[in-house]
C-alpha cells in the first residue's frame, strides 16, 4: 500500500486516499500464472520447433565434411568454415558450369526484377481501368481473367512454349519474364482491382471535374494512395516469381536456369559425395531474397492486406 | 437566353433500369436551384449527369446555351462539391485548390491569386498548407467548396454537400453557403434530402420521385401548392394530414366521416365533378384551437390524445371522423391528454387531391 503513496505525504492518509483515487484500471496480474506459463510455453515450443530446420541448416553449413559425418545433426560446429558457402556461391557444379550458384542468381535477378516491374505496372493500370473506366465489356474481360487463374499451370505449359518459339524467344530470359508477367496478371489485377474499389469514388469524380485524365489521375491521385497494395503486389511477385521452378526449367536452358532450378541441380547430383554442408549453405543463400523480403515490408504486407480485406 | 442550365428529355438507363426518365430542368442565371428528394429518387444522378460524370441515355444538356451534353467535366464550366469532401488526401490544401487550375494549365501567378482569393473568401487561409487529414469535417467542406471557387466557373453543383456533420455545423455552414450564393451570385444546384436545406436555401425546389421531377416550384410554392400527394406528404414536418372523402352538393361540401365541410372558398385549379373521390390536405400547423377555431371557415369539437411538447411549440394528436388529425400550436396553449378543444381550419390554406390521379385539384 504505502508504494502507491505520493512521495511526501503521510503513511496513515495516503494508505486511505490512494484507496479513494490511486486504484483504476483493470487489476493487475501476476506474470508468472499457470496461463501465461502455458501460453509461453506453448509459444516457446512451436518456435523451437519451426526454426530447428533452420538451425539444423546453418550449424551444418558451418561444418567440414568430416565433421558433417558424424552425425550430430543439431550440435554447433565445433571449427567453423565458411568454406561451404563459398563453394556453395562460387564453385559448385551443375553440368558443365562449375562457377556455383552466383550464375542462377543472376539469373533470377534478371528475370524476377522486370518481371515484377512490369505484371505491377500492367496489372495496377488494369485494375485502375476496370473501377474507374469501365468500358463496354470491361465486366466479361474481368471474368475472363479471373477465369485465368483458376486454369492449372501445367494445361497452359506446352501452348506456351509454341507461343514462346514462335516469337523467337524460347529459351531466353526475355521470354521467362513473358511468361511470369502474364502469369501473375489475373491475381495482380483482381488484387489492385479490390483496392482501387475500395478507394472514394468520388475522389476520381472530382479529379475528372478538375480536367485531369485517365494518367493523371492514375499517377497524381491513385499511385499515391496506394502504396500499401503496390507493396503487398511487390512482395506477392518477388517471392513468387524466386522461388518459381517449374516454368524456369521448362522455357529457359542451362546458363540461364534460375537460382532455385540450379540449386536444385547442384542437391540432386547423383555424382561424388553428397556433400550436405555446401547443399545448407545454398539453399540458405537461394531463400535469402524473399526472407529479407518478408523482413523490411512485413508490416506493410499485413496492413496493405488488411485494408483489401476490409473495405474491398 | 438568360438560362444557366437547361436539361432537355434527359434519359438515363442502367442496363434495363430507367433511373431518369425524360427529365427538363430549366436553371435561370444565378438561380439557386434545390434538388430534393428521399434516397434513390434520381438527384444525385441528375446532378452527375449535369457534371458530365454520367454518359447520359438521350437528351441534351446546355449550360449557358451550350450544348455540353457530351464535353468533358472540366469543359462544362463547373465546380463540384462532394458529400464525402473528396479531397486528395496526399495533397495539401494549396495543392487541393490548385489541382485543377494546374491541370487547365494557367500561369503560376494567376493560380497563387486565385488560390488566395478562395481562402479569404472560405476563411481557410491559415489551413493552406495543412493536409486534409488534419482538418476538420467543417473545415474540409470548404475547402471542397474552394476548389470549386477558384475555377471560377459559372454553375456550382453541390452533392448533398452537408450530410457529413453534425447538425451545428450543418446550419452554421448553411448559412455560409447563402451567403457565398449572394456574393458570387452564381448559378448553384444543390442535392440533398433534407427539406429544411432544401427550403432555407432555395430559390427554387425541384422534387424528385422515381427519376421524374414532381414539382419545380418556389420553396413557398412547394409549400402552399404541392401539386400533388407524393409532395405534400414529402414536404413538412410533422407531415400533411390527410382525409379521404368526396364531393357532394354540387362540388360545394367535401363529405368524409358523418363530417360536411364547405369548400367553397377554396381555389379550384379546375372544377370537379361532383361525387368525384378527393383527399383533403391541411397541414399541421394551418389548424387552428380555440377562437381562433370558431372564426375558421370549419370547426370541429374534438378530444387531445397526445400532446407532444417541442419547446416553443406543441404538435398534438386528436382524432377527427374516426382518423388522426396532428396540428401544431404555441406552447403558450396548456394542453394536456383528454382535454376537449374546438379544432378549425380555413379551407382556403388546405390542399384537395383527387383520389385516382392523386393530382391537386
Amino acid at each position: 500500500m504505502s508504494d502507491t503513496a505520493l512521495p511526501g505525504s503521510a503513511a496513515g492518509v495516503s494508505s486511505a486516499s490512494a484507496e479513494m483515487t490511486g486504484a483504476r484500471g483493470a487489476k493487475p496480474q501476476r506474470r508468472i500464472s499457470p496461463r501465461n506459463i502455458m501460453i509461453y510455453g506453448t509459444l516457446f515450443v512451436v518456435c523451437v520447433y519451426y526454426a530447428l530446420p533452420l538451425w539444423v541448416m546453418i550449424m551444418t553449413s558451418l561444418k567440414g565434411m568430416p565433421e558433417v559425418r558424424l552425425g550430430n545433426i543439431f550440435a554447433p560446429p565445433m571449427e567453423v568454415t565458411f568454406q561451404p558457402w563459398v563453394k556453395a556461391w562460387a564453385e559448385a557444379c551443375t553440368g558443365l558450369n562449375c562457377d556455383g550458384l552466383s550464375r542462377g542468381f543472376w539469373n533470377s535477378a534478371r528475370i524476377t526484377i522486370p518481371s515484377v516491374v512490369v505484371s505491377i505496372l500492367i496489372a495496377s493500370i488494369n485494375g485502375y481501368a476496370l473501377i474507374n473506366w469501365k468500358f463496354k465489356g470491361s465486366d466479361i474481360f474481368f471474368t475472363i481473367l479471373i477465369f485465368g487463374s483458376f486454369i492449372p499451370y501445367q494445361v497452359m505449359l506446352y501452348p506456351m512454349v509454341i507461343l514462346l518459339r514462335e516469337l523467337g524467344i524460347y529459351g531466353t530470359l526475355q521470354g521467362l519474364v513473358l511468361v511470369h508477367s502474364i502469369f501473375g496478371m489475373p491475381i495482380l489485377t483482381l488484387l489492385f482491382r479490390n483496392y482501387f474499389s475500395s478507394l472514394p469514388e468520388e475522389l476520381f469524380k472530382a479529379a475528372r471535374v478538375d480536367g485531369a485524365g485517365f494518367w493523371r489521375i492514375y499517377f497524381q491521385i491513385m499511385l499515391p494512395m496506394s502504396i500499401p497494395i503496390f507493396v503487398v503486389a511487390i512482395i506477392l511477385q518477388v517471392t513468387g516469381i524466386w522461388n518459381d521452378f517449374l516454368f524456369g526449367v521448362v522455357f529457359t536452358k542451362p546458363e540461364l536456369y534460375p537460382m532455385t532450378v540450379q540449386l536444385n541441380n547442384i542437391v540432386n547430383s547423383v555424382q561424388g559425395v553428397k556433400e550436405y554442408n555446401v547443399n545448407m549453405a545454398a539453399t540458405v543463400l537461394t531463400g535469402l531474397v524473399p526472407l529479407f523480403v518478408y523482413f523490411v515490408s512485413g508490416r506493410l504486407f499485413v496492413r496493405g492486406i488488411a485494408a483489401g480485406a476490409v473495405k474491398g | 437566353m438568360d438560362y444557366s442550365i437547361q436539361v432537355k428529355n434527359l434519359t438515363l438507363n442502367f442496363g434495363n433500369v430507367s433511373v431518369l426518365k425524360s427529365l427538363d430542368l430549366d436553371v435561370k442565371e444565378g438561380e439557386f436551384i434545390v434538388l430534393l428528394g428521399s434516397s434513390g429518387c434520381g438527384k444525385s444522378t441528375l446532378l452527375n449527369c449535369i457534371a458530365g460524370l454520367l454518359d447520359i441515355t438521350d437528351g441534351q444538356i446546355f449550360i449557358k446555351g451550350k450544348n455540353v451534353t457530351w464535353s468533358e467535366p472540366s469543359q462544362r464550366g463547373i465546380g463540384m462539391v462532394f458529400q464525402s469532401y473528396a479531397l486528395y488526401p496526399q495533397m495539401s490544401v494549396r495543392g487541393n485548390l490548385s489541382f485543377g487550375l494546374k491541370n487547365a494549365g494557367l500561369p503560376k501567378a494567376e493560380i497563387e491569386q486565385r488560390v488566395k482569393r478562395a481562402a479569404e473568401i472560405l476563411q481557410i487561409e491559415p489551413l493552406l498548407e495543412r493536409k486534409p487529414a488534419a482538418l476538420s469535417g467543417g473545415q474540409r467542406q470548404r475547402v471542397a467548396i474552394g476548389r470549386a471557387l477558384v475555377r471560377d466557373v459559372d454553375v456550382f453543383l453541390f452533392d448533398e454537400p452537408l450530410s457529413n456533420l453534425d447538425a451545428k455545423l450543418r446550419s452554421d455552414l448553411r448559412v455560409e453557403i447563402k451567403r457565398l450564393h449572394q456574393r458570387l451570385k452564381n448559378t448553384m444546384v444543390y442535392v440533398t434530402h433534407d427539406q429544411v436545406e432544401a427550403m432555407t436555401l432555395a430559390d427554387r425546389i425541384a422534387i424528385m420521385r422515381n427519376g421524374v421531377i414532381q414539382q419545380f416550384d418556389t420553396p413557398s410554392g412547394v409549400y402552399n401548392r404541392p401539386v400533388n400527394l407524393y409532395v405534400a406528404s414529402f414536404i413538412g414536418s410533422p407531415s400533411m394530414n390527410f382525409f379521404e372523402g368526396k364531393l357532394t352538393d354540387g362540388g360545394k361540401t367535401f363529405e368524409f366521416a358523418d363530417l360536411r365541410i364547405p369548400v367553397g372558398d377554396y381555389a379550384f385549379d379546375s372544377k370537379p365533378a361532383d361525387g368525384t373521390k378527393v383527399v383533403l390536405g391541411i397541414r399541421p400547423e394551418h389548424v387552428s384551437i380555440g377562437e381562433e377555431a370558431a372564426k375558421s371557415s370549419f370547426s370541429v369539437p374534438c378530444e387531445i390524445e397526445i400532446v407532444e411538447p417541442m419547446g416553443a411549440e406543441v404538435v398534438a394528436y386528436t382524432r377527427v371522423g374516426g382518423q388522426t388529425l396532428t396540428f401544431r400550436c404555441s406552447s403558450d396553449i396548456e394542453l394536456k391528454d383528454g382535454d376537449k378543444v374546438t379544432l378549425g381550419f380555413d379551407i382556403a390554406r388546405g390542399s384537395m387531391f383527387d383520389a385516382t390521379s392523386e393530382r391537386r385539384l
